[in-house]
């Protein structure tokens, strides 16, 4: 009972992680609290229903495709809003208002679109079918959050860390007036970013709405709660606190409604956001931030 | 005529004190704007306060003053709670530590029974009213300028304008952070309260998300350079959904396209061209 609790725990926790990933890569590169990315969650799993109920694609291609096009709005999204208010050299809670307001815009847009009921995959294209090991119960879409969850994060440690691009994206995230100085193109280290975060937002989107078989339209918010917990608790920027504290919270999620009661699971986060705040603010891992003039 | 008046006001009584209540609301939300800081806790604040002051009014039957002390002084326990360890970090913390509040006290009232639970509360009696309302918002617009005039007026702008400078110039800059936070607090909590005894019903989901983004739309699109922007900003948004009722289901929208709109095109707001001082920065 334990065991598998724990396996679930973990599960949900990849998917914290994934998705916190995005958002925490995104404050850490271009400084900015980026609201809208709990859209890019929902938008992941409606394009992954689309694309499998609408034109008959695999479940496995239609996670790739969502992941590419959330990418791809993100980049459009943050050229819109975030592209001018850089330009202008606006204050760092300008971008945070900005976003809000066009996440507002986005969810309500896609509720009166299409409704608030929530929508299931269809049977045909995918079956959760599990498996029995060590009388442990996985089933396929946990293997494959937590197949995804390895691969993005293995793939964008090695593109940060042993690539050229990945230099420039550290660069920027370092300094940016430096690095634009040593000749990085700063708005495409921008975009590249945003597509990342974007990608990897849709795809947890895609992941948790396949695992629930559950897809509505404020499903990113009720997520970004949990990605500001973990974000919070893993330090603002923080890439490997972010994943530690996503397991973390989903573990302790798990374990709450197990042993406690499931209408606590959801306060967990926000419990230890808080907890997290007063003893320690720069989170897990991170390092006391010197505010630069 | 007179008869034509009251029958206006009867009418139109829920917006009316709407307009009102949404104003206290804006500027409880410039309170903590006019310090460069972000809360997204205003709906939650607003909650704390209503249900407070309904359960002291339906369980107990205490009278609506006392209601009101607790309608503001519970709200701004639960900010010091929450924005103590935010004061010396950057403003994002406080904005990421307020946004999540709202639901988890959703959370809190759903499962609290004796508050209603999931149905909510019910049959909170009818106090306060016109006067009381834009009574108490005429008194807030006067201190709100009085202190905006004053030496702390003035610290508070310096903060907005650059905390660092300002805490070398010898403000001590948590501790006006934490004043503001608290007062507004309080009074999103009264706004609450005076809510809550106007429509006689309060239920766990009025106090969500997207509430907190309409408060901060008040604020944003009136401008912060005086405390009249948030109060015209909310009349304004208010209003206009009466006025655009066809949009109905797009009202959201409309309000989030407001919000983008103003923070990148128009960032001091509608009101607040005349207000800037002759040679101010940027």
């Amino acid at each position: 009972m334990l065991g598998q609790q724990l396996l679930n725990g973990v599960v949900l926790g990849a998917v914290y992680a994934l998705f916190a990933l995005g958002f925490t890569l995104i404050f850490g590169v271009l400084g900015v609290i980026n609201l809208t990315y709990g859209f890019y969650f929902s938008a992941g799993a409606f394009l992954a229903l689309y694309f499998t109920q609408g034109l008959g694609i695999s479940m496995m291609l239609a996670l790739l495709l969502a992941g590419i096009v959330t990418g791809g709005i993100a980049v459009i999204l943050d050229g819109l809003l975030l592209t001018p208010l850089r330009r202008a050299k606006a204050p760092e809670l300008a971008s945070l208002m900005v976003t809000l307001g066009a996440t507002l815009f986005l969810y309500s847009l896609m509720s009166a679109y299409f409704g608030t009921d929530i929508r299931r995959l269809p049977p045909k294209v995918f079956t959760n079918v599990g498996f029995n090991w060590l009388g442990l119960h996985i089933e396929t879409s946990q293997l494959l959050i937590l197949v995804t969850m390895v691969v993005i994060v293995s793939g964008l440690g090695w593109l940060t860390q042993r690539t050229r691009m990945g230099l420039a994206i550290r660069a920027l995230a370092e300094n940016g007036t430096a690095a634009q100085l040593a000749g990085i193109n700063a708005g495409a280290v921008t975009r590249i970013v945003s597509f990342l975060s974007g990608g990897i937002g849709g795809l947890a989107g895609v992941l948790i709405g396949m695992n629930y078989n559950a897809i509505e339209p404020y499903m990113g918010e009720q997520m970004m709660l949990k990605g500001f917990a973990v974000v919070i608790m893993g330090g603002l920027g923080n890439i490997r606190g972010a994943l530690v504290a996503g397991l973390m919270l989903g573990v302790l999620e798990t374990l709450t409604a197990g042993y406690i009661g499931s209408s606590l699971k959801d306060a967990v986060g926000f419990g230890l956001a808080v907890l997290t705040l007063w003893v320690r603010p720069v989170g897990l891992f991170g390092r006391a931030t010197i505010k630069r003039a | 005529m007179s008869a034509f008046f009251a029958n206006l006001l009867f009418t139109y009584q829920s917006l009316i004190y709407g307009l009102g209540i949404n104003a206290i609301l804006g500027l409880s939300m410039y309170v903590v704007l006019a310090i460069g800081q972000l809360s997204l806790g205003q709906a939650a604040f607003m909650g704390v306060g209503a249900y407070a002051s309904s359960l002291l009014s339906v369980k107990l039957g205490l009278s609506f003053p006392v209601v009101l002390v607790a309608a503001a002084g519970v709200p701004a326990m639960l900010a010091l709670l929450v924005s103590v360890p935010t004061l010396r970090l950057s403003g994002v913390y406080l904005a990421i530590a307020t946004i999540g509040l709202g639901e988890v006290l959703r959370l809190f009232y759903v499962n609290w029974d004796y508050a209603g639970g999931a149905l909510g509360l019910s049959g909170i009696p009818d106090r306060g009213g016109f006067f009381t309302i834009f009574g108490t918002l005429a008194l807030l617009l006067a201190a709100a300028f009085a202190v905006g005039r004053s030496r702390i007026g003035r610290a508070m702008e310096a903060i907005r304008e650059d905390e660092q400078a300002a805490g070398v110039m010898g403000i001590d800059v948590p501790r006006y952070k934490l004043a503001a936070l608290v007062i507004s607090a309080a009074i999103a909590g009264i706004a609450g309260a005076y809510n809550a005894h106007v429509t006689a019903f309060i239920a766990p989901g009025d106090y969500a998300f997207d509430n907190a983004v309409t408060i901060l739309s008040y604020a944003l699109l009136g401008g912060i350079g005086s405390p009249l922007g948030p109060v015209f900003g909310a009349f304004l948004l208010t209003a206009l959904p009466e006025l655009l009722r066809p949009l109905h289901d797009y009202r959201l929208v409309l309000n989030g396209l407001i919000i983008v709109s103003v923070v990148i095109f128009m960032p001091r707001g509608l009101f607040s061209w005349h207000m800037r001082r002759i040679g101010a920065a940027k």
